[in-house]
């Protein structure tokens, strides 16, 4: 009894898609900043994945996830009408979301897909919000038509001045933060690299920040502390005790080496992957 | 039977610790039909057993070695699951020298009944033609939370009696601890899933990859259902706390022992789920947990595999088999050494562990000689995977999403010990949620004790 693919939509062709999910348990509960645990197939391993919306309504939720290893270049062979074998969720806690004026939602690569929803929330209860969504190029640019509808302004930047600003995310926030007096607080979803520098960007500011952490995660429900980041000196699992956590007091640097930890065997995995493919 | 038979007990037959440490397939192989024969052969069969006092759930010992002593397999089986629904996975991991054997008069002057190892012969023996009987119609609902040994019991009673019991598993899976914590060459995953076939023919429905407290909450499960059963096990494990336990190469033992045994890393890379690679491997921790994890570590290719523990052999709480197969398989014990922290190379991956040498002191509250450090006496010790199996504590996603749940003062679920009812109304719990982490009978012995109380409350 899989979980069924309703639409699949290529973001970027060949890398980054789009799937809404029939999954009327998880939708009926899911808010923004819970994520899914995703297992595609019998053979497969279970991987982590933000959502990015849900239709409460419709019985549905969505997901963005950005070709990177096998589990991913398995999801991207699937068309709609297919299966994913086990979807688990939502799990995480939820984003906190309260009234209180202006907040800036930042996003970077596939993390744009699960601000979207974060951002969503703070529209929803009535708080302004500010977009700054960043990628290398404007091809490799997701969500921006979803953004512009739903934000007060949205701000993009690429990295090579295809599109938008040329530049960095953080250099729209520095300049944001210099002219918005009453910001209460940052999120920033993305590479480790770029929560790392709008943390940073933030803490002379003093300005809340929150960002969302992806580590690596096998059960999702605390079982196991695959997914422990030092937070403010102390050890927290990412799956209950977030995943989304003060930016100013995450180990990024940490973060980064034990998202690693597995290349050699990614490597190898996708390698077989291909083999078969040939 | 001679004198020195009687006295001695009939030995498992087992893989040879040279090939089976290479492999994942059962290490013990089960009594032969004249085995089971001999060593039940011994049974005093005493007029009052002690041994059934040792069992947490009363199996009716003496009674079960009587029916196999006179070869009537079908009727032991009977016997043995009138107070033990699943028999296959007790006789291969209950700490028998603890409980029933621990009692048995035999023990005194030689070595105690195998009665285990005959609870084993006669459950698979039985296997899946075990008949079982179901009440119908009565109409009544139970859903259980969790799907590990506490659930599949208090499912298993309710089912028996004609309820309709529906079970919700966060993992893709059936079976909780037993599918991913306890290696199959302990227990074999076709013997939990023939435990668990048998509760569907009786009607249970199981519902994979739901969260309680996250798909589904406690609340709106007391809406649809007469009683609820909360399962769902211990949680999250434990960590030292000391320098270095975030490096790379660190782990705990739930994720070494998730990865192979419910992702089947063993198979790797067949199955996309990998597991860290180490050549000189230490486990902290001296339970059944840390023995599983060294020796599937040894199974993974490992050169070495070392248990550093701060107590010594003594007081490793570890069923006694499992830490003799663990030697003869090649695992080395380092006694009395705690870690004090652990340093990586360049890339901050794990090279080596620094551990402070101990003594045995006083005894402390658990009535055991409390492990004191020996100024000064520190050692390296090069390691490339280092897996913490030093407990769990309490999951908190079910119980921070149930308002109105009592827990006890260590985090666990608060119930009353005759009934296992929390303080919401027809809302039960059982297993290391309750205890703590505690051994599969256990938490057996608490799902049975609520599914007896939901059947007098609703039949």
């Amino acid at each position: 009894m899989g979980t069924k693919i309703l639409v699949k939509e290529a973001l970027i062709p060949g890398t980054t898609s789009k799937l809404v999910l029939d999954a009327p348990h998880i939708a009926r509960s899911a808010r923004p900043g819970h994520f899914v645990m995703l297992r595609v197939n019998e053979l497969g391993e279970r991987i982590p994945l933000t959502i990015a919306d849900t239709d409460p309504e419709a019985g549905t939720i969505t997901i963005v996830y950005l070709v990177l290893g096998k589990t991913t270049a398995e999801l991207e062979k699937l068309s709609a009408g297919d299966e994913i074998l086990d979807v688990c969720g939502p799990v995480g806690h939820h984003t906190h979301i309260e009234k209180r004026g202006t907040v800036i939602c930042v996003g970077g690569g596939t993390g744009i897909a699960a601000m979207h929803h974060i951002a969503k929330g703070h529209v929803q209860v009535g708080n302004r919000v500010l977009g700054i969504i960043g990628a290398r190029s404007q091809d490799l640019l997701l969500f921006e038509k979803e953004l512009k509808t739903l934000v007060h302004s949205l701000y993009i930047t690429t990295d090579d001045g295809s599109y938008g600003r040329k530049g960095l995310v953080t250099d729209v926030l520095s300049e944001l933060l210099h002219q918005e007096k009453d910001v209460f607080e940052v999120v920033g979803v993305g590479p480790v690299p770029m929560m790392a520098a709008v943390a940073e960007c933030t803490r002379p500011l003093g300005i809340k920040t929150t960002v969302s952490l992806n580590p690596i995660m096998v059960d999702g429900i605390g079982m196991c502390g695959a997914c422990r980041v030092t937070v403010d000196g102390k050890t927290r699992f990412a799956c209950v005790d977030g995943p989304e956590f003060d930016g100013h007091k995450v180990d990024f640097a940490e973060l980064k080496r034990r998202l690693a930890a597995y290349r050699e065997q990614e490597a190898r995995s996708m390698a077989a992957l291909q083999n078969v493919n040939a | 039977m001679t004198k020195e038979n009687t006295l001695t007990r009939i030995p498992m037959p087992c893989q040879e610790p040279g090939i089976r440490s290479k492999n994942f397939e059962e290490v013990a192989l089960g009594y032969s039909e004249d085995m089971a024969l001999a060593e039940a052969g011994r049974c005093l069969q005493c007029k009052k057993p002690l041994c059934m006092q040792g069992c947490p759930v009363e199996v009716p010992i003496r009674d079960f070695i009587a029916c196999v002593v006179a070869r009537d397999y079908a009727k032991a089986y009977e016997k043995i699951t009138s107070s033990n629904s699943f028999p296959a996975i007790c006789g291969r991991v209950c700490p028998q020298e603890n409980q029933c054997e621990g009692r048995c008069i035999l023990g005194k002057k030689g070595s105690p009944i195998a009665i285990g190892r005959l609870e084993r012969f006669v459950a698979d023996r039985a296997g899946a033609g075990a008949k079982v009987d179901k009440v119908l119609g009565k109409g009544k609902r139970v859903a259980c939370i969790g799907s590990g040994p506490a659930s599949l019991s208090c499912a298993g009673v309710c089912a028996r009696n004609g309820f309709d019991v529906d079970m919700y598993e966060a993992m893709h899976e059936a079976g909780g601890v037993l599918v991913y914590g306890i290696p199959s060459f302990r227990l074999p995953k076709d013997v939990v899933a023939r435990e668990i076939e048998g509760l569907s023919r009786l009607g249970v429905r199981f519902f994979m990859n739901y969260v309680g407290g996250r798909t589904v909450s406690v609340e709106d499960l007391r809406k649809e259902y007469d009683a609820v059963f909360i399962g769902v096990g211990a949680g999250l494990p434990v960590f030292l706390g000391v320098p270095g336990e975030n490096l790379v190469g660190v782990f705990s033992a739930n994720e070494y022992l998730t990865r192979v045994n419910l992702g089947r890393a063993y198979r790797f890379p067949e199955y996309d789920t990998p597991v860290y690679p180490g050549r000189h491997v230490t486990v902290f921790g001296a339970g059944n947990v840390a023995m599983d994890a060294a020796r599937t570590a040894l199974r993974m290719g490992a050169e070495s595999v070392n248990i550093v523990y701060r107590r010594t052999r003594a007081e490793m709480p570890a069923r006694k088999e499992e830490i003799e197969h663990a030697e003869e398989e090649g695992v080395a014990f380092t006694m009395l050494s705690a870690p004090l922290c652990f340093t990586g190379d360049a890339e901050q991956k794990l090279c080596s562990v620094k551990l402070q040498k101990m003594e045995l002191g006083e005894p402390d509250a658990s009535g055991r000689r409390r492990p004191v450090p020996i100024e000064g006496a520190c050692v390296d010790m090069p390691t490339d995977l280092a897996i913490i199996a030093l407990g769990t504590r309490s999951n908190p996603v079910l119980l921070q999403a149930t308002p109105g749940l009592s827990l006890n003062d260590r985090g666990y679920i608060s119930v009353d010990e005759n009934t296992g009812e929390t303080s919401i109304a027809n809302v039960f719990a059982g297993g290391d949620i309750v205890t703590g982490a505690a051994t599969v009978i256990l938490a057996m012995g608490a799902g049975r004790r609520a599914g007896q109380e939901i059947v007098r409350r609703f039949a």
